[in-house]
């Protein structure tokens, strides 16, 4: 268990340098990327803001995924899986939430653009798994596991809405961002999905590291609260 | 390699990604050597 | 008893025990007029501005009245132990939820049916698009809310600061179809675009997530 997770460590770390210099290294560089051309240099945001926002995706699945085998089988595992997952997914989301407008602002002149479906779908996702955590960090009820995970349930549920509403919102409002459109030179997708590895891998590694300590966390109270009893009965 | 008008946004968005990501590795930091004084605590 | 007749005799118990206390009622109709007013001294615009703006300036509004009105939909059935009743008894407690539910929906759009005169008092409105579409969705929109507001209302039972954990659970889900409605309205005040596919939006939201409500509330109910 201990080797397995060294050994994710330095690949995390591998490949998160890999990755770091790719994105930032230009094409008279070995292994270089080259620059977008309408918009320069600082497109290289682009390669750190879209890893996240896919990395975040897949957490908040894996969240939808535990907390409905959760509700079905009871399973503590489950539940502690689908906290680590929120809060992770809550961090990387808030990664997008301030790359985004810091690319935005020197490429299209504004900091935020109210029909941008990609920023402000993320924006509601991240306000909806904030509110799952605030959910679980205020419920004073024994059953908290339960409560969240019918929680992380709907908004799952309401993620298709978010997307499909600010998309018909865009198409009636036109935008003054042109999308980055579909067409990425392969060296580009390249890095694009060196970061992704990357920081799939640091989530693993950090999914883990938060899974064990809320583990840990969970026997120790146990042992206090037994400790309390035992001293009270004395 | 020439200078671009806007390094400093490319600088400041590396740097905002790894300072969130920072933060939340202290909060976990802080966790755990919280949750090792409980254990140790315990133990006696 | 069958579904629907629970259903019915616990809204009919509602409405009769809200209309005999009229204080609840009388401060709430208060509290929708003072909205109204202080919306029209906060935003003040021409004629022009406002068809565009009133869409969202009026669902922001009954937003916060429902929100109000959500707050105290179990106080009576935690004072009187009804919810430990249902979670003892094998029955389920789906026709409580929805008599719930539809209870708060006529009480808010009692509310509703109160503001929008005002509204259009204040702002001079008038519905340059086929305005008899803003019923279904003013009904579409208030249901969104409502059903939503009713199950959280449930889960927040159990929290500290009861009272602002509804709507920090109400508000991030009900984006979708709070543009859906916002939209809706500003489309048919300013003849401009079809509300069709945001009617179609809130069509859509409401089944799924009256669908889950029912489903998932005894679920919720037995976790307390």
């Amino acid at each position: 268990m201990k080797r397995g997770f060294t050994i994710l460590a330095i690949v995390t770390g591998l490949l998160l340098a890999f990755g770091f210099y790719k994105a930032l290294a230009p094409l008279s560089w070995p292994l270089g990327t080259p620059t977008e051309q309408t918009m320069g240099y600082v497109q290289r945001i682009f390669y750190y803001h879209v890893s996240s926002a896919w990395t975040a995706l897949v957490l908040f699945a894996i969240n939808f995924v535990s907390s409905i085998v959760f509700l079905v089988k009871r399973n503590e595992k489950a539940d502690i899986l689908a906290l680590a997952t929120a809060e992770l997914g809550v961090v990387f989301c808030a990664v997008v939430l301030v790359t985004g407008p810091i690319w935005a602002r020197p490429v299209w002149g504004i900091w935020w653009d109210p029909a941008d479906i990609r920023l402000n779908s993320t924006l509601a996702l991240w306000l909806i798994y904030v509110s799952y955590l605030v959910l679980r960090r205020f419920s004073t009820s024994s059953k908290t596991p339960v409560i969240a995970a019918v929680w992380a349930i709907f908004g799952a549920l309401d993620v298709p809405f978010v997307f499909f509403s600010i998309w018909f919102f865009r198409t009636q409002h036109p935008s003054p961002v042109i999308a980055q459109g579909g067409y990425l030179d392969p060296r580009m997708w390249i890095t694009v999905l060196i970061n992704w590895a990357a920081f799939l891998s640091l989530a693993w590694l950090v999914t883990w590291t938060r899974y064990r300590l809320e583990f840990a966390q969970r026997k120790v109270h146990e042992a206090e609260a037994l400790e309390s009893l035992r001293e009270g009965s004395q | 390699m020439t200078p671009d008008p806007h390094h400093h946004f490319l600088i400041a968005a590396y740097i905002a990604t790894w300072a969130i990501h920072g933060t939340y590795f202290f909060i976990l930091a802080r966790k755990s050597s919280r949750l090792r004084r409980e254990m140790e605590k315990l133990k006696k | 008893m069958s579904f629907l007749a629970i259903t019915r005799a616990t809204l009919g118990k509602d409405i009769r025990l809200e209309w005999r206390s009229k204080d609840a009622i009388n401060a709430m109709l208060f509290f929708a007029l003072l909205v109204v007013v202080i919306f029209s001294f906060a935003f003040d615009p021409t004629a022009e501005e406002s068809r565009r703006i009133a869409g969202g300036l009026i669902w922001v509004a009954f937003l916060f009245a429902a929100v109000v009105a959500l707050n105290q939909t179990w106080a009576r059935e935690l004072r009187n132990q009804v919810l430990d009743a249902y979670r003892v008894s094998p029955a389920p407690a789906n026709p409580l939820f929805l008599a719930k539910a539809i209870g708060n929906f006529i009480f808010v759009s009692v509310l509703e049916g109160l503001m929008t005169p005002l509204f259009i008092a204040f702002y001079k409105l008038r519905a340059l698009g086929p305005g008899w579409e803003l019923l279904p969705i003013a009904g579409l929109g208030t249901w969104a809310l409502v059903v939503n507001g009713t199950f959280f209302a449930a889960i927040s039972l159990r929290t500290r600061s009861r009272e602002i954990m509804l709507p920090l659970l109400l508000f991030p889900l009900s984006i979708p179809a709070l543009l859906g409605m916002v939209n809706a309205t500003t489309a048919i005040l300013t003849g401009e675009e079809s509300a069709r596919f945001w009617i179609a939006l809130l069509v859509a939201y409401d089944v799924v997530f009256t669908t889950a409500c029912l489903l998932l509330f005894d679920t919720v109910l037995e976790a307390e």
